[in-house]
């Protein structure tokens, strides 16, 4: 079989970071960078927000620091998630901020649980109208989102709840590695990384590494994003910090605590956006101003799977 | 802290709940206070535990105290690392999670729990968290071990939101709405112990931890209490439960500290 000539300008998925969002991101569209803890695309997000993009629908399960940020920095005109927290941490002062005062601007927002925001992608992922959860029942969340519905079973006339279909205009995901179709690969907690993909009109892929074709393939159980739904794939090293990639490296916790000190002040987190995002061109910047002792105390050790035999088949 | 020094009221909730989840085999973990106590009774009540953490992990052997649900501690070394759309949908729904350890900013005498807002929900006096994977929780788990400390504005009469229904109205509702799991089932906090084994489901107080006084309790609940007959006295830490606390679970106390309030509860 012929193979194509990977990373020529015939697929050119292959982009810089500044470039992917200035191609793929426009002002008023819902864009969904996922990642539960694991994974979060603070690289797209800072991007986003130093392009300034306005009036987004930001959609994740945990809307995280990243989301905190992105609010604090104007961006999003509405939030639709399933957790607003600092993991482990405490409250998100910002996205509190936006609710309860609306500051810097009012915040529109719609929620779902956990398992709801899930449904929502799958229905999104595959084509269908809605998706049934066992979930809602006796809570006062249906009261406050017409979104979340019962239908009754053809099947003996249970009452389920049901939530409509999520179809992103654009998901942005992080993971360890792709191939410059954009065939990835990624290991931890995969959180809805495949569901949000499918689901989502567009999809950027940002990698830890860009690697060969012949590296997927040669564990094809561990992709779980083909590059035919993939529309720009982009390198960027440390793309998720202070959030992690498994294996290469861990959850700066020391920011998040930070994060919490600093973000209940308005004017500090202004100050903190202006240096660590409009202050610094792109990520490398950024990654070069942490410095090498963070990145060091972030370095996990060790610890590889077994190998497993695909076997060879002629 | 001294390894001899007497338990802390979060060191005794730790180990009440760990207690309470002796020969159990499957439980939703949530962080801090919860996971330790989780694998406090890995190492003592319950060796055959799996932790199972809603950010997909099945069979955690964490090897560093987990800063929250979604460490990548929390990965290596699991049974297996899943999808959350299937740790929903396989694993609770499908009825195999035992017990959860939940918690909330507000309870009510049902065990309805709120974790959502403080006064109107459009516009809230305080923006809680919301949901995550509590409500679901809540309606499939076998049981719910709820963990909060004991205060007035955390124990109302009334909720502002229900987030996740405990027996809502009491009186079999649950059961009449076909909820598969049974429902709150104990309540460990930092002053006594609860549970809810009365005709209406309504929380009944059933233990007192050391030193502590059943008016004490009364003056932290936001309705007339029930206490049982029975009422009795928490047994203090043993010391190898407080070692394992102090020196392996969370030699930092990074959790333990009686400032490390239940999140997001109301100031």
């Amino acid at each position: 079989m012929q193979e194509r000539d990977e990373g020529s300008t015939v697929t050119g998925k292959l982009l810089s970071m500044k470039e992917a969002i200035g191609r793929y991101v426009e002002d008023g569209m819902s864009v969904a960078i996922e990642g539960f803890t694991a994974f979060i695309c603070f690289a797209a997000g800072h991007e986003i927000i130093r392009q300034g993009r306005r009036d987004l629908t930001l959609i994740r399960m945990t809307p995280d620091l990243l989301y905190d940020q992105m609010v604090a920095a104007g961006v999003a005109g509405k939030l639709v998630f399933s957790y607003l927290g600092n993991p482990g941490v405490g409250p998100l002062h910002c996205l509190r901020r936006a609710v309860e005062k609306q500051i810097p601007r009012p915040l529109e927002i719609e929620e779902y649980s956990h398992y709801g925001m899930v449904a929502r992608y799958l229905a999104g992922a595959t084509g269908l109208p809605f998706f049934p959860l066992r979930s809602y029942t006796g809570s006062d969340m249906p009261g406050v989102n017409p979104g979340i519905k019962t239908v009754r079973s053809p099947y003996g006339g249970e009452e389920i709840a049901v939530v409509p279909p999520l179809r992103p205009d654009l998901a942005i995901l992080h993971a360890q590695r792709a191939d410059r179709e954009g065939n990835t690969q990624l290991w931890g907690l995969v959180g809805a990384q495949k569901e949000v993909a499918f689901a989502a009109h567009k999809v950027i892929v940002v990698a830890e590494e860009i690697v060969d074709a012949e590296v997927i393939r040669s564990d094809p159980n561990r992709t779980l994003i083909p590059g035919l739904i993939v529309d720009a794939v982009v390198h960027e090293p440390y793309g998720a910090h202070p959030s992690y990639a498994q294996g290469y490296y861990d959850r700066d916790n020391d920011f998040y605590l930070f994060w919490d000190r600093l973000s209940r002040d308005e004017e500090a987190t202004v100050a903190w956006l202006e240096e660590w995002v409009h202050g610094v061109d792109d990520r490398a910047a950024y990654v070069l101003k942490l410095g090498a002792g963070t990145l060091e105390r972030l370095q996990p050790e060790k610890a590889e799977a077994a190998e497993v035999d695909y076997g060879r088949y002629r | 802290m001294n390894e001899d020094s007497p338990a802390t009221p979060s060191e005794m909730m730790i180990v009440s709940a760990a207690r309470a989840l002796a020969g159990v085999r499957t439980v939703f973990v949530g962080v801090g206070l919860s996971n330790i106590a989780c694998n406090l009774a890995r190492l003592t009540v319950a060796t055959d535990l799996e932790l199972i953490y809603e950010s997909g992990v099945y069979g955690a052997r964490p090897s560093r105290l987990p800063l929250s649900i979604g460490d990548p501690t929390l990965v290596s070394g699991a049974t297996a690392v899943i999808p959350i759309g299937d740790l929903f949908g396989f694993y609770l729904q499908r009825g195999i999670i035992e017990t959860a350890l939940v918690g909330g900013a507000q309870i009510d005498r049902y065990g309805n729990l709120n974790t959502t807002v403080i006064g109107d929900y459009h516009s809230p006096k305080v923006r809680l968290p919301g949901s995550g994977g509590a409500c679901e929780i809540a309606i499939n788990c076998g049981r719910l071990l709820i963990l909060m400390r004991l205060s007035r504005r955390s124990f109302v009469e009334r909720v502002d939101f229900v987030t996740s229904p405990g027996h809502l109205g009491g009186k079999g509702e649950r059961e009449r709405l076909g909820m598969p799991g049974k429902g709150p089932d104990v309540v460990v906090t930092d002053m006594a112990t609860f549970d809810f084994d009365t005709p209406e489901h309504e929380m009944r107080l059933v233990s007192l931890h050391p030193g502590v006084a059943v008016d004490e309790v009364r003056e932290r609940i936001g309705w007339d209490l029930r206490v049982a007959d029975s009422l009795g006295r928490t047994p203090e830490p043993s010391a190898e439960e407080i070692r394992l606390i102090r020196e392996e679970l969370d030699p930092g106390g990074i959790y333990r500290r009686e400032s490390a309030e239940a999140k997001g509860a109301p100031k």
